[in-house]
This record gives C-alpha cells, sequence and structure tokens, in this order.
C-alpha cells in the first residue's frame, strides 16, 4: 500500500464531494431531521387511545369531563359502558386500552367536599404504551382541575385519578415515560448513523462507474486497498461530523444525560462509523448504478437494523433464533455501547465485548471490500 | 521493462463475449518507438483489444505480452509501463485541470520534484496555459483531449494505448493531437492509437487494419498501398452515380466500385474493362461519363477492398 495514493485519492474524493454542495448538506442536515422525526416519533407516537367509558353518573357535568378527554385528542371513546363488567371485556378483547369510571355521587361529592376520585383502569399488556397513556390520562386530569370552577379552585381540584397501578404516583410515571426516551434515544443515534453512513459511501464506486471515470482508474497501478482507505477518508469526516450532530442532539435536544467519557465515545463512534462507511462502500464496488447503489443500501440496512439491533425492540425479549441472528446486526453493538455509556458511564474497559464485535466487523468488511473491487471491465 | 522483445506482442488473442466473439485470434508484434495505428470498421474490435492489452479485459485466449509482462497474469506490472486514453472521456470533470494532473500523477507515483515540471509540460502541451483552475468539464473537446493525453504520459510510459483520441475533434485540433504523437514517438515511447478517419491512417508507421475481431491486413501505409489492391485504381466522372454503381457491380473486370465524393472510384482487374472501354460501357447502359483516369489508391481504397473482401470470404 503507498500513503502518496491513499492522499490522492482521498484529496479527489474531497474535492468531489465540496464541490456538490447539494449532496453534502443533505448529508450534513439528513440525520439531524430524522433525528428529530424518529426521536419524537418514539416518544409522541401513541395518539387517540381507545379509551372505554362506564359513567355512572351520566349528568351534564360528568359528560363535560368525558368530553374533555376527548377533545384533548390522546383519546378516542371506543365504547361507552352501562356495567362494571364491560370494561374487563373490551381490554381482553383488546377494543381498549383504558377505561374511565365517573361515580354515580360525583357531582354531589364535588359540590361537598370539593374534591372527588375518578378511577382509571389500564391494559398494561404493553406496559410502554400504558405509560404514555398514563402520562395522557394525568395530563387531562390536570387541565380539569384547572378549569373547576374558581370557587372550587380555592379549596380542591378533582382528585386524581384512582387506580392500582397510578393513584399516587404520578410523578414517578412521568419520569418513566422520560426514561424510556433516555433508552431510546441512543438507539436512535445508532440507527440513523448506519442509515446515513451507508447511503454516503454507496455512491462513491458506483459514481466512477456511471460517469466513465473508473476505465481510467482502473488503468493505473492503483490497488484497491488504497481505493477503499483513499475513498473513505472525507466520508469519515463527514460521518464523524453526522455523529457529532446526532450526539449532541441526544445529550441537548432531548436531554439523554451523558455520563461517560468523550474518548470513549469517540474511539466507540469513530469505530462504528468506519463498518457503516465501509459497508456501504462494499455495496458499490458490487453495483455499478448509483441509484441501484443507494437503494440496496437502503434496503439492507434499514430493516436489520430497525428490527434487531435492539434499540426499540429488546433483544432479550426475542426468542432464541432472532436473538442470534442479531449477532450480526452490527448497530446492536453500537446500541449497547452507547446506552452504557450515555446512561452508566461505562468505559472502554467495560465495553470490551460489544467494541470488539465492532471491529470484528470492520476487518471483514475491509477485507470482503477490497476482495470485491475488481481492475478489471468484465 | 524487458529490453529485448517487441513493445506489444500479441498471439491468437480471444476476447468472447458470451458466444460473441469480438476479436478474434489477433497475432501482433508492435516493435519499440513504433506508432502503429488500429484501423477498422465500428465494432471492429478495436477498443476490446485495447483493453486487453492494459489488462482491463481478460482475454478468452491467446496471449498478449506488453512491455515484457503477461496482462493476464501480471496486470499491475502492465500498468506501469502503460499510458492509456480511453475511447470515452474519462478525467474528472469536476475537478480542474491542475486537480485532474495532481490525481493521476498520485496515482502514478510520479516524484513529487518531478511533479511542478511535468504538470507545467502537460498544461503547454494540452494548450491550457492560464485555464489551469477551471473544470474540465468546462472545457472543448479538443483540450479535454489533450489533457487526457497530459494526465496519460504524466509518469513517461514507454507505451501509450491511445483509443480514438481524435474522434469528435476538429480537424485543426487533430492535427495538432498528432503533432504531439509524432513528438512523443521521437522520444522514443510505442503508441498504439485507434482511430477510424482514414487519412490518420497515413500518419503511422505501420497499420493494422481490423474487421469483425480479425486482424485483415498488416503493413506499412505504402506496402499496403501496393500489396493489397490486385488491380488498378480508376476514377470516373459520372452521372446518375446509383444508377452506374448498379450496373458495374456485375461488370466483367470490374473487382470494387464505390462512390468517392460526386465521383466514382473503379478498381479494375486483369481481363474484362479497362480504361478504354470503361466509360462506352456505361455510356451503352445510359449513364453520362466521362473518360477514366488512373489514380492513386488512398489507403480508404484498400480498406474499402480488403473489408468488403473479407466480407464476401466470410459469406
Ligand atoms: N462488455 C461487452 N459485452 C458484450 N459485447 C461487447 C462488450 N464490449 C464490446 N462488445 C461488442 O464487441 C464488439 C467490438 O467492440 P469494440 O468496442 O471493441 O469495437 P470498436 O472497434 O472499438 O468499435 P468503435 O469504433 O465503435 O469504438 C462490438 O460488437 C461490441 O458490441
Ligand atoms: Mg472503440
Amino acid at each position: 500500500m503507498n500513503i502518496r495514493r491513499v492522499f490522492a485519492m482521498a484529496y479527489k474524493e474531497a474535492l468531489q464531494i465540496w464541490r456538490d454542495p447539494r449532496s453534502l448538506a443533505i448529508a450534513l442536515l439528513m440525520p439531524l431531521m430524522q433525528m428529530t422525526l424518529l426521536g419524537y416519533g418514539v416518544s409522541l407516537d401513541i395518539k387517540h387511545v381507545p379509551l372505554c367509558v362506564f359513567d355512572q353518573q351520566n349528568n351534564q357535568q360528568s359528560r363535560g369531563i368525558v368530553e374533555r378527554f376527548v377533545s384533548s385528542g390522546w383519546f378516542s371513546i371506543s365504547h361507552t359502558l352501562t356495567r362494571q363488567a364491560g370494561i374487563r371485556h373490551a381490554m381482553d378483547r383488546g377494543e381498549c386500552i383504558a377505561a374511565l369510571v365517573i361515580p354515580a355521587n360525583f357531582s354531589r361529592r364535588l359540590a361537598t367536599t370539593g374534591s372527588v376520585g375518578v378511577q382509571a383502569i389500564f391494559d398494561a399488556t404493553d406496559v410502554n404504551t400504558t405509560n404514555i397513556a398514563i402520562g395522557y390520562m394525568q395530563g387531562v386530569v390536570a387541565l380539569i382541575n384547572a378549569r373547576i370552577d374558581a370557587r372550587w379552585a380555592a379549596a380542591h381540584g378533582v382528585r386524581l385519578p384512582r387506580t392500582g397501578q397510578v393513584d399516587l404516583e404520578q410523578n414517578t410515571w412521568f419520569n418513566e415515560t422520560l426514561d424510556s426516551r433516555n433508552f431510546i434515544i441512543p438507539g436512535v443515534v445508532a440507527v440513523i448513523l448506519a442509515l446515513v453512513g451507508a447511503q454516503l459511501t454507496s455512491l462513491t464506486v458506483s459514481r466512477e462507474w456511471e460517469r466513465g471515470t473508473m476505465e481510467q482508474l482502473i488503468s493505473t497501478p492503483v490497488t484497491a486497498l488504497e481505493v477503499m482507505l483513499g475513498k473513505l477518508v472525507p466520508y469519515f469526516v463527514v460521518g464523524l461530523i453526522d455523529a457529532v450532530f446526532c450526539l449532541a442532539a441526544a445529550a441537548w435536544w432531548f436531554g439523554v444525560p451523558f455520563r461517560g467519557s468523550i474518548l470513549t465515545l469517540f474511539v466507540t463512534t469513530a469505530l462504528f462509523i468506519l463498518v457503516v462507511l465501509d459497508i456501504g462502500y462494499l455495496i458499490s464496488v458490487r453495483i455499478h448504478s448509483q441509484l441501484g447503489a443507494s437503494q440496496v443500501a437502503l434496503l439492507i440496512t434499514l430493516l436489520p437494523t430497525t428490527l434487531l439491533s435492539g434499540y426499540t425492540f429488546p433483544i432479550d425479549q426475542m426468542p432464541a433464533p432472532i436473538r442470534a441472528l442479531t449477532f450480526f446486526v452490527y448497530p446492536r453493538y453500537y446500541v449497547t455501547i452507547l446506552r452504557a455509556i450515555f446512561l452508566k458511564g461505562s468505559g472502554l474497559a467495560d465495553l470490551w465485548a460489544p467494541s470488539l464485535g465492532l471491529l470484528v466487523y470492520a476487518v471483514i468488511i475491509i477485507w470482503l471490500a477490497a476482495r470485491a473491487f475488481r481492475k478489471r471491465l468484465d | 521493462m524487458n529490453t529485448a522483445g517487441p513493445a506489444i506482442l500479441a498471439e491468437g488473442l480471444t476476447k468472447r463475449f458470451e458466444d460473441f466473439t469480438a476479436v478474434d485470434h489477433l497475432d501482433l508484434r508492435i516493435e519499440k518507438g513504433e506508432i502503429a495505428g488500429f484501423i477498422g470498421p465500428n465494432g471492429a474490435g478495436k477498443s476490446t483489444t485495447i483493453r486487453m492489452l492494459c489488462g482491463l479485459l481478460r482475454p478468452s485466449e491467446g496471449r498478449a505480452l506488453v512491455a515484457g509482462f503477461d496482462v493476464d497474469r501480471e496486470p499491475e506490472a502492465v500498468r506501469e509501463h502503460i499510458g492509456y486514453m480511453s475511447q470515452k472521456f474519462s478525467l474528472y470533470g469536476d475537478l480542474t485541470v491542475r486537480e485532474n494532473l495532481r490525481f493521476f500523477g498520485g496515482m502514478y507515483r510520479v516524484a513529487r520534484k518531478d511533479m511542478g515540471e511535468r504538470t507545467r509540460f502537460a498544461i503547454t502541451m494540452a494548450g491550457l496555459s492560464g485555464r489551469e483552475d477551471a473544470l474540465v468539464r468546462t472545457l472543448a473537446g479538443g483540450w479535454k483531449q489533450r489533457l487526457a493525453l497530459g494526465c496519460a504520459i504524466l509518469h513517461r510510459p514507454p507505451i501509450l494505448f491511445l483509443d480514438e483520441p481524435t474522434s469528435g475533434v476538429e480537424p485543426e485540433a487533430r492535427r495538432r493531437f498528432w503533432d504531439l504523437i509524432h513528438d512523443l514517438a521521437a522520444d522514443g515511447v510505442t503508441i498504439l492509437v485507434s482511430t477510424h478517419y482514414m487519412d490518420e491512417a497515413e500518419y503511422c508507421n505501420r497499420i493494422a487494419l481490423i474487421d469483425r475481431g480479425r486482424l485483415v491486413a498488416m503493413g506499412t501505409p505504402s506496402q499496403l498501398r501496393s500489396r493489397h489492391l490486385g488491380g488498378r485504381l480508376f476514377e470516373i466522372r459520372c452521372a446518375p452515380l446509383g444508377a452506374a454503381l448498379q450496373v458495374l457491380r456485375d461488370a466483367p473486370g470490374v473487382l470494387e466500385a464505390a462512390i468517392f465524393g460526386d465521383r466514382l472510384h473503379v478498381l479494375l482487374g486483369p481481363g474484362g474493362l479497362d480504361e478504354t472501354t470503361l466509360s462506352g460501357f456505361l455510356e451503352e447502359h445510359g449513364v453520362k461519363a466521362q473518360a477514366a483516369r488512373l489514380v492513386t489508391a488512398s489507403l480508404e481504397d484498400v480498406f474499402v477492398q480488403l473489408v468488403s473482401g473479407h466480407h464476401e470470404g466470410q459469406a
């Protein structure tokens, strides 16, 4: 390998990136955009939680309360029940996730004591959704409290919803949703970098084929390894900038606590970027059209990365054969690493296993990509 | 580089694309310092042959040595000794003149101390002084071609492959390009250049005529002229040309008849018609004709003769 050629290659590639400011802007802004979309998506994607209502009071005041739930946009009434037993029935059939029970003496108790309890029941099969629904419920109740007649506002409000799960511990529940966000956002960073990284390099070799510059290039004594390293260098810089954007957004925008060291973060992130770029490069070497290469890159990174990286679907809850499959899904290592660095403050020594996973991956892909590059037209 | 032996040697060189044979058992021997012209109609297999000689395509059969290295087994050694200009322009359009030169200088590992001088030489040669920082895609055809040549010779290769370097370039620029080729040859560079401009064939030391993947003839321009025509060539003004052509096709003694501008070129073999009877024969068949005139055959006449004869032989 000749370092002069690697430099010449890297310099040329950097110039080409620089001369195409539109693509560069997309490469730098896309991850941030996806970060906001996916980042908010994971915590706010549940709307219109199906709600059963058993309104025993059924007067204007109680119907007003129910109306508030609907107008919040977070709930939609799936059933209006006349018996308590109907709740169980509706939940069993998955027709509602939450139920609201308004007692028969609602108006009288509110009038006499200034405080009244309503019962909220949740289907906790899907803990994530339930947590979010509980959060919504509290939000609506807080709104109702704020609107209680000024006379009563001076005294007490409607008491918070009472259920076995919720009751007094509302604040903890709110934190719980935040916690799941802390858990998911680092995963989102990994997914975005995997997607964007492969896209970046998926075009670099196919572009030479499409523009006809490949024939001249491979008539020189340059080696496959020199071409690859040279081409990766400038994209590595772009990839690192993307990583900085995403990680900064995770820490400051989404407020995920960062407890680890920047050095650990840098080393592992650099390793991950190397893997994702080289996967894009490998695809680019195999597929000579830019469009084809970028689509294949999207296809083979999107599904495994979103489904099997453990960023939303916990790996330890997967069936054993699928769990085994995740070892081939490189973002899973980085998801693990990022969570550990952010939330636990782990250092490189703690993270040797997933880091080794990435390293092995990098070596194998580099080897495959260098082998796949043929200096022939046939 | 192997100092004995020819610069380029091909023996039975063959390339098949699936069941189509693009190059068919080609034998070539090109000595050092020669300008060898590769002439043939479209699809003759010129580019395919050149690509095999550059190690870019694997021969299906046969072998070739370039600078003494086997193109199939030692392609990298071959690449160290050659410069190649592909038929389709293939420098980087989004890089400037200077950046392209710097890039290829890097690929060929031209010593840094030589880079300045070589770059300046290439820029002057291409006539691009003052436009060093122009993006290459903004240059006109002739400049692009000369710059491509400049990039291909940055590392002073002893052997150059130029695949239709002058196609689509205006005549003045073509002439300048050939001056450059002759300058390089004077410095001892071996050049294999393909073209489909017949007049350019005259600029070559030797010509290889290929058609349908086969080597049809090889020799110096004057050898080809005298050896391959097989008859005497006459020029005759007549009208209408198409009818005259029809009539002469089956006339006795006519080996070949072709329209040449506003007149006919007729190749007459022994027996049958001759220069005295030719115009009379045409008049008899209702074609107005002037007297036939003996002309020196151009290479184009030779090629027309060779290529059509070759086709008849095959049919
Ligand atoms: N990769 C390929 N696959 C299949 N057929 C090919 C391939 N490359 C060339 N050919 C065919 O081989 C024949 C010779 O092509 P080649 O490009 O060598 O001709 P050429 O003499 O350079 O013609 P031109 O003057 O048009 O450049 C053509 O019929 C062409 O269609
Ligand atoms: Mg060609």
